[in-house]
Formats: structure tokens, C-alpha cells, sequence
């Protein structure tokens, strides 16, 4: 009768346990059954985060913005880098509020089989909802930070049009390569925990190959191919596009290329992180 | 269809013991090691030795059943249940689960203390595997077993451990699992909340469900399961009716001649900085017996080495009767003096010792456990059968009667009759 009530079909509720060898199916099924549990974990990050702090859900918003006005300050003003004729504030913004986004996700994720050892060494439950649940999380303060940039478009007179559903796929894809950078990640860190160190060099070093703070017009042309490997240039280049018209300048096939690439990170992370994860409960 | 909930082949698992205190390694040693001995690294990876945590283990339990698991620290009970939950995977053998399956390894796990009790009431049925809905429906039960309802919108980091532990406990038991996996619950809480526990236990046994249970409160093993496993270094030993596995177990397990020494693969790491060394009973000359007499002091001894220090470390025994009754638990710094004097105890050996005065115990069989924690902070060990033994009565107050007296303890009352 139980099974009944939480609609489980009787024959699917027998499980085989037997040790696995290499590479192993991804189990979807099984994380579709707790596909809740993902939404109670980012919910649970939310609002831990929101109530330990004093400013709340100020962070989500002071964050991306104390660094724009620095970024402006320096490198608008002193250093006068080039934001397409547009004011700096809003060319940095547009790129600080994805970049975020993405390097907080990469460092939630990384951390994400360390930080809940606990849970991980006494209850079963597909371990790969704890990085999709670090990202939903770090969504949720990309919203906020997003009210700002509204704030901002209205503040500098430009017109939203309806170039801004072009965001969703490259929200998507921001959000993919951190998942996909971060699944490896965490994965390795459960055993080297020196991982840590290389995720915060590996996000600075990743930030100075990402448009963030110049334009991507800077870079000579022969390198631009190259250079849109990266899809986080990718997401910024598409972000300012979205919002501010400025033109790619780079080729369109690079970024779908470096969708691609993103895309084949994540299903390799995966696919790493499902073979590692039957050793999680015994390292951790 | 087979009636069988579990059926487990030859389930073995396999642990690495690493070099290292550290469990898990750097990237920097792994690299170093590499280039030091390029071929030991690439053959045998993790410099590590191995051992069987688990080895052979094969049988079925039908639906409906109530298993009991029962075995010295680091038998392997633990690791089983973690199999069995799908918490570790083993490195062999096979083993099918019909049914949806719900752990009680350690209740509460995934509460976050800064989110109310509501919040963690859905957070943590959603980590045992509850639909929403389900929670939902059973959100007023939880409420009302758990006795919180009016620190329901409180950070349960602000609740006594007594509430925690009822909140806990409540959402695990609501599971309402068709397998019920638990280890330990009842060693937790206080008298009332074991017996609430206990209940709801053997409500969910009376149901029908099946549910494999690990204590060492042997007398709630006699009272809820029908058979048991005995566990040894990992091997099955016997599988009988409970009272027959019981009754084995004390009867090989506890032969120590008053003296329970530890080795080094006894004590889990977890016990750091905690090493226990010894326990032992001795009688009023102070020689380590397993036959005492009741009209003599006994003492009771445990010897220990710290490695480091431990902040408000207490060191406590309990008596039971074989048949698992608490006759007292006390601590060595139950005294006040002694409790602010040792707050904190440096590395060293140590023996925390107590003495049971003449005339109190009846005659029987009694069992010494011991435990190390510090209050609310950690538990570093415990052995709660860790030495048994025999009291005659030769000499107490009413032997002159040849009749068993009833109860665990025989005081010397000083009694007095008037005649008016």
C-alpha cells in the first residue's frame, strides 16, 4: 500500500546491489525519483545563506556590483579600456553578473562532495543532486543580481528588446560549463583535496581568457577563433549582444563550438563523477 | 514472485588502510610519489594495504521479518547496513533488495541548524527519500511525536539535544519504509525517548514490515526480532532464533576473566584522540576476577592513553543484567570538583576507576560497558558489552532463605522493627 501512495510501480522497487566495474550507466531514472531532493537542497542553500547573514540577500546584488564600480573606476576611467562606446558601468556589469555566476557555481560544485561528507557517508541518494543543486542556488542570486541590471538598463536609457531571450541559452551555457568543469572537480577533490587550490587558480587564470573587463574587439583579429573557444567568452560576448547590441566580433560557428565543447565537458563529468561516486562514501 | 525482501550472495567489501593518518590524499604525494617509484605507484596506486571489512556474507530474510544483527565493535555490522543501503558499494558478491528500503543509520542526518524545525522536517524527509506530498500528509504525526510543536518555527540550533533528537527520530520513523534499515538509534536520548523509540520499533515490526536492526541493547533485541546474525572480524558466524544467538553470544563473547584488553584493530579512527586500553573488575584485593562476591567492594577500571588533548572528556560505565537492563551508568567526573578539574585532559595514560560498594549487587551474571565522550560534542568510543561477570550471593542479607530474590541489586537496608 505504501508504494502505492508515493507511486512507485512495485517491479522497479527492487534494487541490485553488486560492486561495479569502470565506466557505468548514468542512472537517470533514478535521479529523476529524487529530482525533490534537488530542489529542497537549493532551497536549503538559499535560505541558509540569506539567514546567516546580517545584508541577507543584499550579497546576491553588492557582489557583482562593488566589483563593477571598481572595474570602473580603473579600468573605465584610469586605464579608458574600450566598452564600445556604451558608459563602462554597464558594459561590466553585463559581463560581472554571468561571470558570477559562473565562478561561484564552479567553487559551490567543487566543494560540494567535502562540504556534505556527512549526508554522503550515511544516506544513499544520487550524489550528482549536490552540484545540480550548487548551481540552482547560485541561480537564485543571479536573479537578484539581475533586478539590478534592470535598475541599470533604465538608468542608462537603453531600450530592452527582444534580443533578451537570446540570455536563456547562454544562461544555459554558463551554467552547463560550470557544471561540467565542476563535476571533474569534485570528483577529484574527494581525493586530492588540494583540488581546492587548483579550482581558485584555475577560476582566476580562466577569468583573464574571458572578455570580462575588456571587449572582445581588443583582441587581434587572427586569435579571435581561438579565443571563442572558450564558452564563457562565449556568454559574456552573448550577453552584451542580448543587452547592449554590441556585435559578436567574433564567429558565430566558434560559439557554437564552444557549446559543444561545454556540452561534452558536462556528459564526460558525468560520466567521471558516476564512476567515481562509489568511492565517495568510503574517502570522505 | 519470491517473498523475499533481501537476499544478499557473498557480499564482501574491501578497505584500503592508508599509509597516512590522512584518508584522503594530495595531489602533491600522488605526483611525488609517482616520480620517486614510478612502477610501485602505478601498480598499487593508493600505497595502501587492504583489509576485508566484510567477507562471505550470504542470506535471505523473507517479508515481514525482523532481523537482528548483532557483533563486537568493528565486526562489520555497520559496514552491512551501509552495503545494504546502498551507502557503499561492496567489492563483490551480489545482493537484491524487494521493496523501498529506509535507514536509520543515523537519524537527523542533513539537519541544518540554522533553518526552524519545519524547515527541517521537509528538508529531511526529502533526504530519506519522502515525497513532498508525503511529508505533507504526515507533517501533523511528525509534529505530534516529536512533542516540538511549539518550537516549530525555531531554529532547531536553539532546541535542547533532547528535541532534536525527537524530531529526528520522528521523521526517520515516518518513513514508513517497506525495509527498515536502523543502527543504534536507541543508544541515543534519554529513558522516556528509548522507550518511545522501541515502540514505534516494534509498531513498524507489527505491521509487517521487514527491518534489519542493529544494537547492542540486547534486550531490545530479544524483545523485536525473531532471529539474528552474529557477526565476527567481518564473517558470518551463526544465524539462529534470537535466544539461541543471544545466549551464544554472551556466552563466547564475554569470557575475558575479568580483564578486556583492546587491540589496535578494535578501535575505529574515529576514536581519535581516544585509545582505550583496558577494562578490568577486580575484587576486594584488588585482583581481576570474573567471579565476585557481593558482600566485597568491586572495582571497575579503565585504562586509556589520550594523544591529544580532549576538552571536557568524560569517561562513564553502565551495569546491565545479560538481559540488557541498565542497573546504573555514572561518570568519573560526576563529581562537580572533579568535572571543573579535569575540563580538559592532556595526552597521556590515564585510569578512570569506581567502585561499586559492598552489598549491592544480587547474584547473577552482570555486564560492564564503557563509553568516551565528551557531553553534546562528541562520543570518541564506546563498548557496551565490554567485560562481563558473576556475583554470588554467599553472606548478603536473606541467604539464609534459599530463594532467588528478584531485581538486580540486593542492598543492605537497615532494617528496624519495632514492637509497639
Amino acid at each position: 500500500m505504501t508504494t502505492k501512495e508515493i507511486g512507485l510501480p512495485k517491479q522497479a522497487s527492487t534494487v541490485i546491489i553488486k560492486p561495479s566495474k569502470g565506466w557505468v550507466a548514468l542512472n537517470l531514472k533514478d535521479l529523476w525519483f529524487y529530482r525533490e531532493l534537488a530542489y529542497f537542497l537549493t532551497w536549503r542553500n538559499v535560505k541558509v545563506r540569506y539567514k546567516q547573514s546580517v545584508l541577507g540577500i543584499l550579497w546576491a546584488i553588492i557582489k557583482p556590483f562593488v566589483i563593477t564600480v571598481v572595474f570602473s573606476v580603473i579600468f573605465g576611467n584610469l586605464l579608458q579600456v574600450s566598452s564600445e562606446g556604451l558608459p563602462y558601468p554597464i558594459f561590466s556589469y553585463a559581463a560581472n553578473l554571468p561571470w558570477e555566476l559562473f565562478a561561484a557555481s564552479l567553487m559551490a560544485i567543487s566543494g560540494s562532495m567535502v562540504a556534505s561528507g556527512n549526508m554522503i557517508s550515511k544516506i544513499y541518494f544520487p550524489r550528482v543532486i549536490l552540484p545540480i543543486s550548487s548551481v540552482l542556488s547560485n541561480l537564485v542570486d543571479f536573479g537578484f543580481g539581475f533586478l539590478i541590471l534592470i535598475g541599470m538598463l533604465i538608468f542608462y536609457k537603453i531600450p530592452l528588446t527582444w534580443n533578451v531571450f537570446w540570455l536563456i541559452p547562454f544562461i544555459l551555457l554558463a551554467m552547463i560549463t560550470a557544471l561540467g568543469v565542476g563535476l571533474w572537480l569534485a570528483a577529484l577533490m574527494v581525493r586530492y583535496r588540494d583540488i581546492a587550490y587548483i579550482t581558485t587558480f584555475l577560476t582566476t587564470l580562466w577569468f583573464y581568457v574571458t572578455p570580462v573587463i575588456i571587449s572582445v574587439t581588443t583582441i587581434p583579429e587572427k586569435w579571435r577563433l581561438l579565443y571563442s573557444l572558450n564558452p564563457m567568452a562565449g556568454v559574456i560576448i552573448g550577453f552584451r549582444y542580448s543587452l547592449l547590441r554590441i556585435p559578436f566580433g567574433i564567429p558565430l560557428y566558434g560559439v557554437l563550438a564552444s557549446a559543444g565543447i561545454a556540452i561534452l565537458i558536462l556528459i564526460s563529468g558525468l560520466f567521471y563523477f558516476r564512476r567515481m561516486e562509489k568511492e565517495f562514501a568510503d574517502m570522505i | 514472485m519470491s517473498n523475499l525482501a533481501v537476499k544478499v550472495e557473498g557480499i564482501g567489501k574491501q578497505y584500503k588502510i592508508f599509509e597516512e593518518v590522512n584518508r584522503y590524499q594530495t595531489l602533491r604525494d600522488v605526483i611525488v610519489e609517482t616520480v620517486r617509484s614510478p612502477f610501485k605507484t602505478l601498480l598499487n596506486p593508493t600505497g595502501s594495504e587492504s583489509f576485508w571489512a566484510l567477507r562471505d556474507i550470504s542470506f535471505t530474510l523473507e517479508h515481514g521479518k525482523v532481523l537482528g544483527i548483532i557483533g563486537k565493535n568493528g565486526a562489520g555490522k555497520s559496514t552491512l547496513l551501509k552495503v545494504l543501503s546502498r551507502v557503499v558499494e561492496p567489492t563483490e558478491g551480489y545482493a537484491e533488495i524487494t521493496g523501498r528500503v529506509g535507514s536509520l543509520l543515523e537519524v537527523g542526518t542533513g539537519f541544518h541548524p540554522e533553518l526552524t524545525g519545519r524547515e527541517n522536517i521537509y528538508l529531511n524527509g526529502a533526504i530519506l527519500g519522502m515525497r513532498r506530498a508525503e511529508i505533507d500528509r504526515k507533517f501533523d504525526e511528525i509534529v505530534a511525536f516529536s512533542e516540538i510543536d511549539k518550537f516549530l518555527d525555531t531554529p532547531v540550533k536553539r532546541y535542547s539535544s533532547g528535541m532534536y533528537m525527537r524530531l529526528a527520530f520522528a521523521v526517520s520513523a515516518h518513513l514508513e519504509p517497506e525495509i527498515l534499515i536502523v543502527d543504534e538509534v536507541l543508544a541515543v536520548g534519554d529513558a522516556e525517548f528509548q522507550r518511545k523509540c522501541l515502540g514505534k520499533m516494534s509498531d513498524v515490526a507489527s505491521e509487517g514490515r521487514t527491518v534489519i536492526f542493529v544494537s547492542h541493547n540486547m534486550s531490545a533485541i530479544q524483545r523485536l526480532t525473531q532471529e539474528c546474525i552474529i557477526l565476527d572480524h567481518g564473517k558470518m558466524l551463526l544465524r539462529a532464533p534470537t535466544a539461541e544467538a543471544v545466549d551464544f553470544y554472551l556466552a563466547h563473547d564475554f569470557e575475558r576473566g575479568g580483564v578486556r584488553t583492546y587491540s589496535a584493530d578494535e578501535i575505529p579512527t574515529s576514536a581519535d584522540p581516544f585509545v582505550p586500553l583496558a577494562v578490568r573488575v577486580t575484587d576486594g584485593s584488588g585482583k581481576a576476577a570474573d567471579s565476585l562476591r557481593s558482600v566485597e567492594p568491586i572495582k571497575i577500571e579503565v585504562e586509556y592513553k589520550l594523544t591529544a588533548p580532549a576538552k571536557g572528556l568524560r569517561v562513564g560505565v553502565y551495569l546491565m543484567t545479560t538481559r540488557g537492563e541498565y542497573v546504573f551508568t555514572s561518570f568519573d567526573t560526576d563529581d562537580p570538583e572533579k568535572f571543573e578539574k579535569y575540563a580538559t585532559r592532556g595526552p597521556g595514560r590515564y585510569i578512570s576507576s569506581c567502585t561499586i560498594p559492598p552489598d549491592s549487587l544480587n547474584e547473577g551474571r552482570f555486564v560492564i560497558g564503557f563509553n568516551a565522550s565528551s557531553y553534546k560534542v562528541r562520543r570518541y568510543f564506546a563498548d557496551e558489552r565490554a567485560i562481563n561477570f558473576d556475583v554470588n550471593s554467599t553472606g548478603a542479607p536473606g541467604t539464609q532463605w534459599p530463594e532467588v530474590r528478584q531485581g538486580p541489586t540486593r542492598p543492605r537496608l537497615g532494617w528496624t522493627i519495632e514492637e509497639k
